[in-house]
């Protein structure tokens, strides 16, 4: 029992290794997600010079 | 020992667990499977259709909160799309048109797909609402909506006028586009709405009387599968003798020009013709069908390209100008 939960430990302590193909997704799913947050933060930028002061003003 | 095995069997079936539950393999889903989630095809008809609503409306509109509008819009119906995708993913696998897409082929797991959805159409409405108006921003909310839960979930596997009333969520953009521009909704925007509407049966069911088969094996109760081949092929003619009447409808109510009234009534008078051949056609002849489910496509380009030049296009350049 003791020899088999210290096995699965030793594999746990490896973790998930990705193979260059999956790292090569990650990363560009990571940058993707990047560009889509600075995308948003400048159009809020933009639209926030755009309003002015009537930024808060949101007719129904 | 038996406790090491079961150990060992444990962490296998962590590595082979269904996808839902996230413990597979880690995914090897890139930027394009993620952008063919989203229906880009299906996108670009959204986005057209929403730019005629807003170029049309009245008033003034700074061309910012314009380009914000159309690609909350652009966004909002790619979460509709991806949530489609994921909530799909078992019958596209069945189908020959669909099992290119990201889910059955295994590059985004349909949990994925949906949170993907999620994500997007909290965003999408968030933004519209803060940067244009809340009303739009409900409208795009109710659209997704719509055809996330309504068409996809509700009527898609249960009824053959899934696609008659699941229309309604492909017609309200250019409702969305108006509400964006003025921040209400008046008679043209309807109108732009209703000819959509009566649009999406005869283009679908004329796809689905050459893809019966496919329909069939994916169980989907596709009116020529349920109903028959004939009843199907009548019932085209049908909505093509409403749509053509809807589309000469913006230039007999004066809301545009007389190149629009030409063309619809010139498209309009084709798309009579190959409905009327489509209705004269029997299987396992498909040409008609095909060439209608062609047409169509540019029948709701022209129209609504035609108005966007009539209508919108002095004011959209204004607009720039301005």
């Amino acid at each position: 029992m003791t020899v088999g939960i210290a096995m699965n430990d030793k594999q746990d302590d490896d973790g998930v290794v990705l193979t260059e193909a999956q790292k090569r997704a990650r990363r560009s799913r990571s940058i993707a997600i990047a560009l889509a947050l600075a995308a948003l933060v400048i159009l809020f930028y933009i639209m926030t010079l755009v309003k002015g002061p009537g930024v808060l003003v949101r007719p129904i | 020992m038996s406790l090491v095995s079961e150990g060992a069997d444990f962490r296998g079936a962590l590595v082979a667990a269904p996808a839902g539950l996230g413990l597979a393999e880690p995914s090897l889903a890139d930027v394009r499977d993620y952008i063919a989630l989203m229906k880009p095809r299906v996108m670009s008809l959204v986005v057209f259709t929403a730019l005629v609503g807003l170029a049309i409306a009245p008033g003034s509109l700074h061309p910012m909160t314009g380009f914000t509008a159309l690609l909350c819009i652009a966004v909002g119906a790619g979460a509709a799309g991806a949530l489609n995708m994921g909530y799909d993913g078992d019958i596209d696998a069945l189908m020959t048109r669909t099992a290119r897409r990201p889910v059955p082929r295994g590059r985004i797991k349909r949990g994925e797909a949906i949170a993907f959805g999620m994500t997007l159409a909290a965003f999408s409405v968030a933004t519209l609402g803060l940067l244009v108006n809340a009303f739009a921003a409900a409208l795009l909310a109710f659209t997704i909506f719509f055809y996330a839960v309504v068409y996809t979930v509700w009527l898609k596997r249960s009824t053959p006028q899934n696609i008659v009333i699941g229309g309604a969520a492909g017609a309200f953009p250019p409702m969305i586009g108006w509400a964006a521009a003025t921040g209400s909704l008046s008679l043209e925007p309807m109108l732009l709405f209703l000819i959509i509407f009566f649009w999406t049966p005869p283009h679908f069911w004329a796809l689905a009387l050459y893809r019966a088969d496919d329909y069939a094996r994916a169980g989907i109760p596709m009116l020529p599968v349920v109903a028959g081949d004939a009843s199907a092929r009548q019932q085209i003619l049908r909505y093509t003798l409403i749509l053509v009447p809807l589309g000469v409808a913006p230039w007999a109510l004066g809301f545009a020009g007389p190149l629009y009234g030409l063309t619809a009534a010139g498209a309009g008078a084709i798309m009579v013709v190959l409905a009327w051949q489509v209705f004269c056609e029997r299987r396992p002849a498909e040409r008609a069908s095909k060439r209608l489910f062609a047409f169509s496509i540019l029948y709701l380009f022209l129209l609504f390209a035609v108005l966007l030049i009539e209508r919108g296009w002095g004011g959209l350049l204004a607009r720039l100008v301005v």
